[in-house]
C-alpha cells in the first residue's frame, strides 16, 4: 500500500458542514478507481470556518490541507495531488510552500490540541504513535509525591474557569485519608459559546484517559468518572471506544502495565443542567440525584463522591497532564506568564473571521488573539466588544483589548477567563440585549436553592427586559447594581456568584447604551425590536417591489414604480425589507 | 403495553444494584417511549424502591427528561451566545411560523415536529444552528427554513 493518506475531519462541526458526503465520495472513488491509498477519519483541527477540511499526505508535496471542500472538489484535488500537480482548489495549510492560513498556526502553541485533527481519535495505535501513554509509563515509575510536585511546579491552573492550582488540588486529595478515592473529569461544558472540551473529547480522547490514569495513580484513586454532557453524542462515542481499547491494552483496568495499580474509568452522561458544571452539583448528579450544589467545606478532596475523597478537574486540565510529565515542569513554564503558565485554548465565535478553536501561550494580548490568530472582524461593522467567560464572564471593550491573557489580568477587567469561550461582537450588537440574554440563561439554569440567585436573577431579567422594551427608568440602573451585589453575596455556588457579571461589565463599559434605551427610548445598535422602526425613504425608493415580496406579514403596500409604504401597526420588525433593499431606501431607527 | 413492561423490566434489571444508576436508568427508560409518563415513573418507583417523588424530582430538574409525548422529529434550536448575536431569534420566528405553532406550543398538531430551545449545541462557528434529530444545519437564514423542514415532512396519516 502506498503512503498516501486522505484524512477527512468528521467532528460535529465538520459533519454539519457536509464532511459526511465528502468522506463517502472519496470512499466510492477509491473503490471505483482501485486506488492504493488509505482514507481515515480525524476530528477537528480547529479551523471550523473552513469546514469541511481534508488533509492529503504521503507524496513529495508533503501534507496539504484543504478547506471548504465539496464532494466534487475533493476528487479534482486528489487527482492533482496523486499526479504531483499543484492543487487548484482552496489550500489552507501546506507543509511545504505557502498557504492561506499557515501564519495562523504559526501564532499558536498547541499542547492541549496537539493531536486534534491530526490523529484518528478512534485509533489507539495512532495515539501511541504520537508518544501516547509514554507519560503513564514514566509516571508509574515515579514516586507519587514527585508526580504531584511536578504538576505543582509546572504552575498549571484549573482550566475550568476558576484557575486554582492543579498541583495543590492534587496534594489535598493525596493527603486525604480514606480507603477509597475518586478522580472525576468535568466534561459538562455548558457555557454557551464554548466548545473546546467537545473538540478535545472528540479529537483526542486518549489524552484525557492518560491524564486521569496518571492523576489517579498519584492521588491513590482506583476509580474515575467522566461526566460528559449528553448534547455531545460523538464525544461520548469516542470516549467509549477509547476506554474499551485502553482496557484491552492494559492502560486501564486491573494491574495497569504490569504494576499493582488498578484504575476503572466510567462515563456518566449528563441530563441537561448547566449547574452540574459546579463540582458539588456534578457529584450529586453522578450519584443520581438532582444536581444541586452543597456548602463547601467539606471540599471534595475530603468528602466528595459518596463521601469519599475526590478530585475533579476539567477536560482541558487533564489534557495537559501527559505533556507535562513527558516534557517536564520547566518546559511547560516556558510558555505563559509567571502566574499563569502554559497555554489556553479559546473557542472563537461571533463576528470574527476565523471562528474555531485556537491555542495560544498565556500572556498574549486579547487584541492579538482576535486580529492575528482570529483574522479580525467578519462583518463590515467595526468591533464593539468581546465576551469572555460565558454567563459568568463579561464584555471587554475596545479600550481594554491590550489586556493580556492571564487569569489575574482578565479578572481585573470584571470579566473572567472562564473556560475559554470568546464571542466577538460588532457595532450591530446591543449590549443591553446581550446582558439580558445572559440573565435569561442564568435565570433559567438557576437550580433554585439560593433565594438571591433564584429570585434576584429573575428581578434583574425583568428590569433588563423592560429597558430593552423602552419601559426603563433611570433608577433601574441603581436597582440592578444593588441586586447584583446582593446576588454575589447571597449565592452558594459559582453560578449565582458570577451571574451578575455580564450586567456589571456592560454597565461599566457601555453605560451610555443603557441610558440611550432609558432616556431616549432608542437602541443604538438597532437590535431591540420594541424600539425599532423601519421606514421607507420616498426619495430613494424606486418601487421595485422587492421589499413587499419579501415581507413575511405583507405589511408593505405600493405598486410597481410607486413609492412603497410600511404599515407600522402590522410590522413585526424582522428586518427582511431592510436587508432586501438594494437602494438603501429602507431606514432603520 | 405488555411489550413495554417487559422492556422496562429488562432495563431495570440491567441497572439493578448499581450505585448512582437512577439517571442513566431513567434515560434508557425514556428512550423506550420517548418520554416519561406518570405511570412509567410510578412503575419505576415500585420496582426500584426509589420514592416516586425523588424520580419526579430528577425528571423535572434535568432538561433532557420529558413529561409529554414528543413529535416524530425533534428540532433543537440553539440559543447560545454566538447564535444569539448571529440572528437566532429570526430563525426561531421562521420555525414557529412555518410549523404554525401557537405561542407556548411545542409540538405540531400533526405530531411530526417538536421544537425545543437549547442553550448551546457547541457548533458556534456555524451560527445560527439548528439540529433536527441528529443532523445539524448551520449558517442558517430564515428563508432556508422551509426547505429544511420539507426534508422531514411526514407523508403518512396524521397521528
Amino acid at each position: 500500500m502506498s503512503n498516501v493518506v486522505v484524512k477527512v475531519g468528521v467532528a460535529s462541526c465538520g459533519l454539519a458542514a457536509g464532511a459526511g458526503d465528502v468522506f463517502s465520495r472519496v470512499q466510492e472513488y477509491i473503490s471505483e478507481q482501485k486506488l492504493d491509498i488509505s482514507l481515515v477519519k480525524t476530528a477537528c483541527i480547529g479551523m471550523c470556518f473552513e469546514e469541511p477540511i481534508v488533509a492529503l499526505s504521503g507524496m513529495d508535496a508533503g501534507t496539504i490541507i484543504m478547506g471548504k471542500v465539496t464532494a466534487d472538489s475533493i476528487i479534482e484535488s486528489l487527482d492533482d495531488y496523486l499526479a504531483g500537480n499543484p492543487i487548484r482548489q482552496r489550500v489552507i495549510l501546506a507543509e511545504k510552500g505557502d498557504a492561506i492560513h499557515n501564519e495562523l498556526l504559526a501564532n499558536q502553541k498547541r499542547i492541549v490540541l496537539r493531536n486534534c485533527g491530526v490523529i484518528n481519535p478512534e485509533s489507539l495505535p495512532d495515539y501511541e504513535a504520537t508518544g501516547g501513554y509514554t507519560a503513564l509509563r514514566i509516571a508509574l515509575e515515579m514516586e507519587r509525591e514527585d508526580i504531584i510536585t511536578t504538576i505543582k511546579d509546572s504552575g498549571l491552573r484549573g482550566r475550568g474557569g476558576a484557575g486554582f492550582s492543579t498541583g495543590m488540588k492534587w496534594g489535598f486529595a493525596f493527603n486525604a485519608v480514606g480507603d477509597k478515592k475518586y478522580v472525576v473529569c468535568n466534561a459538562d461544558e455548558g457555557d454557551p459559546g464554548a466548545f473546546m472540551d467537545r473538540s478535545v473529547l472528540e479529537g483526542d480522547p486518549h489524552s484525557i484517559l492518560e491524564g486521569m490514569a496518571i492523576g489517579a495513580f498519584a492521588m491513590g484513586a482506583d476509580e474515575g468518572y467522566i461526566y460528559c454532557r449528553a448534547e455531545y453524542p460523538l464525544a461520548i462515542k469516542h470516549l467509549k471506544i477509547a476506554i474499551a481499547d485502553a482496557e484491552q491494552k492494559g492502560y486501564l483496568g486491573n494491574n495497569i502495565l504490569g504494576t499493582d495499580f488498578s484504575f476503572d474509568l466510567h462515563i456518566k452522561e449528563g441530563a441537561g443542567a448547566f449547574v452540574c458544571g459546579e463540582e458539588t452539583a456534578l457529584m450529586a448528579s453522578i450519584e443520581g440525584k438532582r444536581g444541586m450544589p452543597t456548602i463547601r467545606p467539606p471540599f471534595p478532596a475530603e468528602s466528595g463522591l459518596w463521601g469519599k475523597p475526590t478530585n475533579i478537574n476539567n477536560v482541558e486540565t487533564w489534557a495537559n497532564i501527559s505533556w507535562i510529565i513527558n516534557n517536564g515542569a520547566d518546559a511547560y513554564k516556558q510558555y505563559g506568564t509567571e502566574k499563569s503558565t502554559g497555554t489556553k485554548v479559546f473557542a472563537l465565535a461571533g463576528k470574527i473571521k476565523n471562528s474555531g478553536l485556537i491555542e495560544v501561550p498565556m500572556g498574549v494580548t486579547i487584541r492579538d488573539v482576535i486580529y492575528k490568530v482570529g483574522g479580525g472582524m467578519k462583518t463590515e461593522l467595526p468591533f464593539k466588544a468581546v465576551q469572555l467567560g460565558g454567563p459568568s464572564g463579561g464584555c471587554i471593550p475596545e479600550a481594554l483589548l491590550d489586556t493580556i491573557v492571564d487569569y489575574d489580568s482578565i479578572n481585573k477587567t470584571g470579566a473572567i477567563m472562564g473556560s475559554g469561550g470568546m464571542v466577538v461582537m460588532d457595532q450591530g450588537t446591543c449590549m443591553v440585549d446581550v446582558a439580558r440574554f445572559f440573565l435569561n440563561f442564568t435565570q433559567n439554569e438557576s437550580c433554585g436553592k439560593c433565594t438571591f440567585c433564584r429570585i434576584g436573577t429573575r428581578r434583574m431579567l425583568e428590569i433588563l427586559t423592560n429597558i430593552t422594551e423602552g419601559k426603563g427608568k433611570l433608577e433601574d440602573i441603581t436597582t440592578l447594581e444593588q441586586l447584583a451585589t446582593n446576588i454575589i453575596k447571597g449565592s452558594l455556588c459559582g453560578l449565582g456568584q458570577t451571574a451578575p457579571n455580564p450586567v456589571l461589565t456592560t454597565l461599566k463599559y457601555f453605560r451610555d447604551e443603557y441610558l440611550a434605551h432609558i432616556e431616549e427610548k432608542r437602541c443604538p445598535a438597532g437590535v431591540c425590536t420594541s424600539l425599532l422602526r423601519y421606514e421607507i425613504d420616498p426619495e430613494k425608493c424606486i418601487g421595485c417591489t422587492a421589499c413587499a415580496r419579501k415581507c413575511p406579514v405583507n405589511c408593505i403596500s405600493g405598486s410597481v414604480k410607486q413609492v412603497h409604504n410600511i404599515d407600522q401597526d402590522l410590522c413585526i420588525k424582522c428586518g427582511a425589507c431592510y436587508s432586501t433593499c438594494k437602494f438603501g431606501a429602507v431606514k432603520k431607527g | 403495553m405488555q411489550n413495554v413492561v417487559s422492556k422496562l423490566d429488562a432495563v431495570i434489571q440491567k441497572y439493578h444494584g448499581k450505585k448512582g444508576a437512577l439517571i442513566p436508568l431513567m434515560q434508557e427508560v425514556q428512550d423506550l417511549e420517548g418520554y416519561l409518563s406518570h405511570n412509567t415513573m410510578q412503575y419505576l418507583s415500585e420496582q426500584t424502591n426509589v420514592p416516586v417523588a425523588e424520580i419526579f424530582g430528577v425528571a423535572t430538574f434535568y432538561s433532557m427528561f420529558r413529561l409529554k409525548a414528543q413529535g416524530r422529529h425533534v428540532i433543537r434550536i440553539c440559543k447560545g451566545t454566538a447564535c444569539h448575536v448571529s440572528g437566532a431569534n429570526g430563525i426561531l420566528y421562521s420555525l414557529r411560523e412555518n410549523l404554525q405553532l401557537e405561542p407556548g406550543e411545542e409540538t405540531t398538531t400533526d405530531g411530526n415536529f417538536t421544537l425545543v430551545e437549547v442553550a448551546c449545541l457547541g457548533c458556534c462557528s456555524l451560527a445560527p444552528v439548528i439540529m433536527i434529530d441528529d443532523q445539524t444545519f448551520g449558517t442558517l437564514t430564515p428563508e432556508a427554513i422551509p426547505s429544511i423542514l420539507d426534508k422531514f415532512a411526514f407523508a403518512g396519516d396524521t397521528v
